[in-house]
């Protein structure tokens, strides 16, 4: 099986589901690059590159779209509804302050509110997370704003694997998906299968097995998360992580379950903490398994702060290996 | 206007008339029943406004898709959307166009491409983007018209669209339904320019401004406008300065219009009463082919109310279907 | 006679394994192909046979060590043999012991793949024997399923593993699903392989689709191994059937899985995880479904393929799990012709796996009888 990164498997999905269904379009800014410009053709394709050589193969089912957010994600969503199933990139997640309308009001309630009668079948893909110095503006992990809203699903990759099943899943699905993708984590490999295949919503992944303690998180925290769990192990402590992958649907039954086994549950998020993914995992395991939990549910979060620019503080904000497995120490001391 | 060269057929013209009738019975009676307290929400009556939506949405077809205002009654009618389902769903009952989930201000019926009424003003704007760029894609000839008052045409989301039609040569109409007031606030105070056409050329976009009250204007400038989109020739701006016999939703005391102004608009800018003149001074149709659509409108609008009325209320289970939950 | 029991390689996957609990003590006498310590991999555990009769010298390796593949897990040793050499022996191993660093695609085994009409089809040859043998894996199974075997069949024969027409790497197609459209690939595989004739192993559906092959081209078939095979009889688990095929998820299947084996601890959350990423490839869910509904008529199939057994016209060896709880043994005690029909205790339907020593002792013992 080929290696490949989570940029290289979000490219195959869309190169695959394009080959195979003429009704994918991809929209964004500079998703092309350069278009109208004078110098290369395909000059970026796309802010992380992710879609680089698609443009040479798809032509105008690729397009750059004028910075106006409200306007194109609004026409993706519109085109859904009229048997499109387009893709349109939100650059950062932190835009969506700029066209949330469209997702929340719009996108979001379609079905409902139009009696079942209507689908959406759009797909937003975005970037979030700190780690690179973007600042406030371009580094928040908003995933709770989405998870919120009734009426959309949110996916949140750790892997190459888990990117191309899933990215594959949201262009399938009928309702619109927010595919959010960590900003530090595009060149983490794994093993990808060459055929297409999707991954059900609704069915979090255990990365680890262990009997000692559930650590239920998702994203670029999977990794912090079995690092910690590797520094944990060389002392006897075994952790079972979690990897939540999509957040709308949550699959709370198998949180549930290993906490069942293991007693102990710490959730871990890149988000400040309230109302936050790990504040909801956190309450429905209180609710739902507090007769499993032998003591509290630790939380390792951001602070709730925005997001600062110095990497030496930047380096504080975001939670690390060390401040899980002292989370983890702290909760089977208790 | 001579009988030899009119513009519409025999046919043409009591469909249109009767769509403008329907609208505004549909809207007169919404406003009594509404009074009676049965009627949940809020609603916003199109009457007075009829001879825009009609004008327009003469010239589209099943391919054609149209994005409305949470004033979106009327084009609802207009489109084509079942009247018996639509005071279903003003009941808020399971029959209705959106099984009693939507309500007034969010009726939509995809099927005859209506992508909504809606809450939120100018979010239909980007969603007829969308469809337009889908029949581009698909070729279908189809092009796709966007409704806002002229509140609305000061957001952002409205504003973003007129500029992204242009830039990707979109088959995309951007009507604005110049009423003079948003909610209680003057289209003047409110809006900077003193015209439409200018906003339009500011967005490389050509714009025309109509009287709304004129059924036969209407259909003639936007006839141009979407045989234009219809052949690739892009988007275009349409505004009807119109007129708003009632206030912005059921219940609004409209204070602030100047004393005798909705009697004097009843008494003197009546679209239904300006196409009947124009007609009969054309010699087109007869006063009995009017009274005629009139009855089977009256007859349409009882049994609408009466059939709603008696409808059944959707069951307690529906209110957790046509959304994927957990929890 | 001074040996290493080394860390075995089951599937071109693993690298290293979790050593588990010894069965023999140091100093006991071991048979060849007596299991003595268990190991437990990422996908699957099993016992580690001892590949000659001897004493247990040393058990190097401590239960719950991690160990790349190739270690020294113990020493096997003549009881006479002096203390002294025997340390020897494990010093100088483990001086020179160097890890295999090179994955599949860079050394040793790898699978190969070859056009077959419109399939590609995914397969694994080991051994270099004159004589060939094709073996066939069950219903949403693949060549992995003979990890624990292929390598041992092939100190007797070149051994052909495959995956089949909509399963693992091969083209995700079974058209109706029955039995011909199967042999029908087969055939040309063959002809392709250049292969003139072959001992065949099927394991149930796998089975049932060599003695189908016997049926239509007995020219190709030198003798059977049926495992625990489709076609001898009425019964079949279609609750199985389909509930594999339906399973979307961990919780759903895993039930289902569980029931292939009689030792249900076996079936590790890996094995389930890979079977679930074999599921959710594009087109597997059709093809399992279809295969499903043809395998589901279990006595139209007996019907017709039968025969080839009670004919006794090609050699034939069964071996079945008495716990099989998808197709159960008493189809093999049914059978007219006992001689070459064994039925092992405390084994389930995945008996190649379950029961790895004594199916290829067996399997090699029955071709190593053929003239």
């Amino acid at each position: 099986m080929a290696q490949q990164t989570i940029r290289q498997a979000i490219n195959q999905a869309f190169h695959q589901e394009m080959e195979r269904d003429s009704t994918v379009i991809l929209m964004g800014e500079d998703i092309i690059g350069g278009t109208g410009s004078p110098g290369e053709e395909e000059a970026w394709g796309g802010a992380m590159g992710i879609y680089k050589g698609l443009y040479r193969v798809y032509g105008d089912r690729l397009l750059d779209t004028p910075l106006s957010e409200a306007a194109f994600v609004g026409a993706a969503i519109g085109a859904a509804t009229c048997g499109m199933r387009p893709v349109a990139e939100l650059m950062f997640i932190d835009f969506l302050g700029v066209c949330f309308d469209q997702i929340f009001n719009q996108a979001a309630k379609f079905r409902y509110m139009f009696g079942g009668k209507a689908q959406t079948p759009v797909v937003i893909r975005t970037m979030y997370g700190a780690g690179l110095s973007a600042a406030a503006q371009h580094s928040q992990t908003l995933t709770s704003m989405f998870t919120h809203v009734p009426g959309i699903k949110v996916v949140c990759p750790s892997n190459p694997y888990d990117a191309k099943g899933l990215m594959i899943e949201a262009i399938r699905d009928n309702d619109p998906v927010i595919y959010c993708e960590h900003k530090k984590i595009y060149d983490t490999t794994g093993d990808v299968p060459e055929e297409m295949y999707s991954i059900p919503f609704g069915e979090a992944d255990i990365r680890r097995d262990g009997d000692d303690v559930t650590i239920a998180t998702y994203g670029m925290m999977v990794h912090r998360a079995l690092e910690a769990a590797d520094q944990l192990a060389a002392d006897g402590i075994e952790c079972e992580v979690v990897d939540l992958r999509t957040l709308s649907p949550l699959d709370t039954d198998t949180i549930l379950e290993s906490v069942e086994n293991t007693g102990h549950l710490v959730v871990v998020d890149e988000a400040p903490p309230r109302c936050s993914v790990a504040a909801d995992v956190a309450a429905q395991v209180a609710r739902d398994g507090f007769r499993d939990l032998k003591a509290p549910v630790g939380m390792v979060t951001a602070p709730h702060t925005p997001v600062p620019f110095s990497p030496e503080l930047e380096k504080h904000f975001v939670p690390s290996a060390d401040k899980i497995a002292a989370c983890v120490r702290d909760t089977l001391d208790d | 206007m001579s009988n030899d060269n009119f513009p519409l057929s025999r046919d043409e013209l009591l469909r249109a008339y009767r769509t403008m009738k329907t609208i505004r019975e549909f809207e007169e009676r919404v406003h009594v029943e509404f009074a009676t307290g049965d009627l949940p929400g809020f609603v916003h009556l199109y009457a007075g406004e009829e001879a825009a939506a009609t004008g327009i949405m003469m010239h589209l077809g099943p391919n054609d898709h149209i994005a409305s205002t949470h004033r979106g009654h009327g084009h609802c009618i207009a489109k084509g959307v079942d009247v018996k389902g639509m005071f279903a769903e003003l009941y808020g009952r399971a029959t209705g166009t959106c099984r009693g989930k939507g309500g007034s201000m969010h009726i939509a019926d995809l099927d005859m491409g209506m992508m909504g009424a809606n809450g939120i003003l100018g979010a239909g704007a980007p969603l007829v983007c969308g469809a337009a760029l889908a029949s581009k894609y698909k070729k279908d000839g189809g092009v796709a018209v966007s409704f806002v008052g002229d509140g609305a045409s000061n957001a952002g989301n409205f504003l973003e669209s007129l500029n992204l039609a242009a830039v990707w040569d979109l088959p995309a109409i951007f009507v604005v339904e110049n009423n003079a007031y948003a909610q209680s606030t003057s289209r003047d105070y409110a809006v900077a320019v003193d015209s439409y056409v200018d906003r339009a050329a500011g967005f490389g976009l050509p714009g025309v401004t109509v009287d709304g009250t004129d059924f036969f204007a209407v259909h003639e400038a936007a006839g141009e406008m979407i045989a234009r989109a219809r052949k690739g020739g892009g988007p275009s701006l349409l505004e009807c300065s119109m007129i708003r016999f009632y206030g912005h939703f059921e219940g609004d005391a409209q204070t602030y219009r100047a004393a005798g102004e909705v009697e004097e608009l009843r008494a003197n800018r009546d679209c239904l009463t300006r196409f009947a003149q124009q007609v009969a001074q054309a010699g087109v149709l007869e006063q009995a082919d009017l009274d005629s659509v009139d009855r089977e409108v009256a007859a349409l609008i009882d049994e609408g109310v009466a059939e709603a009325q008696q409808a059944p209320h959707p069951s307690e289970d529906q209110v957790l279907t046509d959304v994927y939950v957990s929890y | 006679m001074t040996k290493a029991i080394t860390m075995p390689k089951w599937g071109l996957s693993m690298k290293e394994g979790l050593v588990g609990d010894w069965l023999v003590a140091e100093g006991a006498e071991v048979g060849a192909g007596t299991e003595v310590v268990l190991v437990e991999t990422e996908k699957i555990a099993g016992g580690v046979e001892a590949a000659e009769a001897g004493t247990l010298r040393r058990a190097v390796a401590a239960t719950g060590d991690t160990l790349p593949v190739g270690a020294l897990l113990g020493v096997l040793a003549g009881a006479d043999t002096p203390d002294a050499e025997v340390d020897a022996f494990v010093s100088e191993f483990q001086a020179n012991f160097v890890p295999e660093e090179t994955d599949a695609e860079e050394g040793g085994d790898q699978t190969e793949t070859i056009q077959v009409g419109e399939f590609s089809v995914n397969y694994l040859r080991q051994g270099s024997g004159a004589k060939t043998a094709v073996l066939l894996h069950g219903f949403g199974g693949d060549l992995n399923n003979w990890l624990f075997n292929q390598a041992a069949l092939a100190e007797h024969r070149t051994v052909i593993a495959l995956d089949l027409p909509g399963h693992g790497l091969t083209t995700k197609k079974v058209a109706n699903g029955n039995l011909l459209c199967m042999v029908h690939v087969l055939q040309n595989l063959m002809d392709r392989l250049g292969v003139a004739g072959a001992d065949w192993v099927g394991h149930s559906m796998g089975g049932a689709i060599a003695l189908q092959l016997a049926l239509t081209r007995p020219d190709l078939v030198r003798s059977l191994t049926l495992l625990a095979s489709a076609g001898l009889g009425p019964e079949i688990n279609t609750d199985y059937l389909q509930g594999f095929a339906a399973s979307r998820n961990r919780r759903e299947l895993r039930p289902h899985v569980r029931q292939l084996f009689a030792d249900p601890s076996l079936v590790t959350r890996q094995l389930v995880a890979d079977l679930l990423k074999y599921k959710r490839l594009d087109g597997v869910q059709e093809c399992l479904e279809a295969l499903a509904y043809q395998l589901s008529d279990a006595a139209g199939q007996a019907d017709a393929v039968r025969p080839v057994v009670d004919s006794g016209a090609i050699p034939t060896l069964v071996i079945w799990g008495a716990d099989d709880r998808i197709i159960p043994a008493a189809q093999a005690r049914a059978l007219p012709k006992q001689d070459n029909v064994h039925i092992l205790d405390n084994t389930g339907h995945m008996v190649q796996m379950e029961r790895a020593p004594d199916v290829n002792r067996l399997i090699t013992t029955f071709w190593n009888s053929q003239p």
